[in-house]
């Protein structure tokens, strides 16, 4: 599903410059459940937002879905991250003028799916993380919990192959994140290939396959057992 | 497999009435910035405008076949005429008896002016009195609703009968026909013999509210045999030059070979006055462009101010699969709605404005011309295109993790 040789992004930091991916090679299979481990500025949310389509590469091949991801113009980027890929960030990113529908109906709209169409699949998408009786609420009338699930169906109601989290428990008590982990994990059960960034050693033992950067490389890349 | 993105222009639109409901006071301000400079537009040019077919009204009724003749010289040429020039000898019924002899010259009225007490029992009030004769009907383009006009008469002899404006009629004698009726000028008792139509003004002067007599008894009354104006017909308009000569040279022989009265003539005055006219609306135009620039500004810092705001959303479009043509086409959407919002108050509140001045101004022209309308409205327009484009564009064009994280 996603093959990286040789990536690498570079940065212009005043007069120098910063490798914050250096050389990467990684192959993630369709469906795997993985964790992107390190300190901060270790690189892993650079790499995500490479994987998601976000930034660029300066250096290497990202081949999605045998698609070699260079030779893409801005267009077909966009509908990659449209069709394919949900993302989930750490501060939500909701529009707060729209209500929790509206938020998750955002994409429908911009692939332009019927209005008739948008009601019943981001009704599902909502029920899936359990927010039905929250629709007609604004982001700022729910917990974060409840905003990141709002986040979490924004992401899932197009049916990517690919979602990619960018640290989702980073603002939520460890309740809330606990039910934010489960939600993604029953997600990467029935298919999708889930890619979470994490500070929290204990989330990132709870994936099948963990990834440890370090100074823009990759310093481990182990399958471990699925803990519990 | 189609690559462009499918939203439909309907949820576009809807997206970007969300956002402009949603930022309620950017939205007024921007709003109300281009509405107050579209109004300003609309209001200066009309008053502008106004005053322009105002004047041009005045002069226009006289026809162009009509020589004035004032007293008093303008020694530059050319400007208005007025009471800035100061006479040395008045204008005399000799001077029109000589004029009348003149050839290529239909009538020649002489006139004179003053303010009159009217009154009939109870009824009075003050009035324009007009002094002249009967060919006063056809040099002023006079219409009669009843009755005759004054009878011709010797320029020296005196006739106590009357023609009074519609309105001065009304107020004395209700709907009752004055035909025959007395009425009281000054100290002395006219017979009225005709009323006249309904009429705007003409030469500054309501016609409506004039009392004419003949202008012997106009002389008597104000114990002055100066004249107002002698007003003449050429009866061609090729001959106006000739008849131009003419007359200053018979007027000057009068006069001691003293050039000291003026000939006018409704092309010159006419072509002065739309010089004039035409340059203080564009004078207008400026200041009023100056304040729809000021709007430009405003606009301009909101729009800057909001995108960057928004940085993080046009970066989250990106993310959840906007290409960034379309992230810049809901900008546009949501700046040409300002826009339009804007110059569509705009027009209303110049709109309102124009027709407040007109009710408290009735007799002044209020029309605002099309072209600023059009201009006001395209600036306003262009101003909120303009300036909610360049930051957005700049914005799409980031990759979508810079737009994220708000650079």
């Amino acid at each position: 599903m996603i093959e990286l040789s040789h990536l690498g992004r570079r940065y212009l930091l005043g007069d120098s410059e910063v490798n914050a991916l250096d050389d990467i090679n990684l192959s993630i299979a369709a469906g795997e459940y993985v964790s992107l481990m390190g300190p901060s500025g270790s690189g892993k949310s650079t790499l995500l937002n490479m994987l998601g389509l976000l930034d660029r590469p300066t250096t290497g091949v990202y081949r999605l879905e045998n698609r070699d991801t260079q030779n893409l113009d801005e267009l077909e980027r966009a509908r990659l991250r449209r069709e394919r890929i949900g993302f989930v960030f750490q501060s939500f990113h909701l529009l707060p003028r729209l209500s929790a529908f509206d938020n998750v109906a955002l994409p429908l709209m911009l692939a332009g799916i019927s209005a008739g169409e948008r009601q019943s699949k981001v009704q599902q998408a909502l029920a899936a993380v359990g927010l039905m009786d929250r629709a007609q609420h604004r982001p700022n009338q729910l917990s974060g919990g409840q905003r990141q699930r709002v986040a979490i169906a924004r992401a899932t109601v197009m049916h990517p192959a690919l979602l990619l989290a960018d640290e989702p428990t980073g603002n939520l008590d460890s309740r809330s994140g606990a039910e934010v982990i489960e939600l993604l994990e029953t997600l990467n059960a029935s298919g999708i290939t889930l890619i979470v960034v994490t500070h929290d050693p204990n989330m990132g033992s709870r994936a099948r396959r963990r990834i440890v950067l370090r100074d823009g490389r990759v310093t481990e890349d182990v399958y471990q057992d699925a803990a519990k | 497999m189609s690559t462009a993105a499918g939203m439909t222009l309907r949820a576009q639109l809807g997206f970007a009435w969300v956002a402009l409901t949603a930022a309620r006071m950017r939205s007024v301000l921007v709003i109300g910035a281009a509405a107050i400079g579209v109004a300003a537009v609309i209001v200066l040019t009309a008053l502008g405008e106004g005053a322009r077919l105002y004047i041009m009204g005045e002069f226009s009724q006289l026809g162009s076949e009509l020589l004035i003749v004032l007293p008093g010289k303008n020694e530059k040429g050319g400007g208005p005429p007025g009471m800035i020039f100061e006479s040395e000898r008045d204008l005399t019924l000799q001077d029109t008896a000589a004029l009348r002899r003149l050839p290529h010259v239909n009538v020649v009225s002489p006139l004179s002016v003053g303010s009159i007490e009217v009154s009939v029992g109870a009824h009075s009030r003050t009035a324009t009195l007009l002094g002249s004769d009967n060919t006063l009907q056809q040099t002023r383009k006079m219409k009669l609703a009843r009755g005759e006009f004054l009878p011709p008469l010797e320029l020296d002899s005196a006739q106590a009968v009357t023609v009074l404006g519609p309105v001065i009629a009304r107020e004395l004698f209700g709907n009752a026909s004055p035909l025959g009726e007395w009425v009281r000028l000054g100290e002395r008792r006219f017979r009225v013999i005709g009323v006249l139509e309904e009429q705007g003004t003409s030469l500054g002067q309501n016609l409506n509210e004039v009392v004419i007599i003949p202008i012997a008894n106009a002389q008597a009354l104000f114990n002055n045999p100066a004249l107002f104006r002698i007003m003449l017909e050429v009866d061609n308009r090729s001959r106006m030059d000739n008849v131009k000569q003419n007359a200053t040279r018979v007027l000057k022989e009068l006069h001691q070979n003293e050039e000291d009265f003026t000939l006018i003539t409704q092309d010159a005055v006419l072509s002065t006055f739309d010089a004039i006219f035409g340059v203080l609306t564009l004078v207008v135009a400026g200041i009023a462009a100056i304040s729809l620039l000021v709007a430009g500004i405003i606009i301009m810092n909101v729009m800057l101010v909001s995108v960057s705001q928004r940085r993080a959303e046009i970066g989250l479009l990106m993310a959840v699969g906007a290409p960034p043509g379309l992230v810049l086409r809901l900008f546009l959407i949501e700046a040409l709605l300002l826009g339009v919002l804007g110059a569509a108050v705009g027009v209303l509140i110049g709109r309102l404005g124009v027709l407040a001045l007109a009710s408290a101004y009735p007799d002044f022209p209020l029309i605002t011309p099309l072209w600023a309308y059009l201009a006001a409205s395209c600036t306003a327009l262009g101003a909120g295109l303009l300036f909610g484009w360049l930051p957005a564009r700049r914005a799409a064009r980031l990759d979508p993790v810079q737009a994220l994280m708000g650079r």
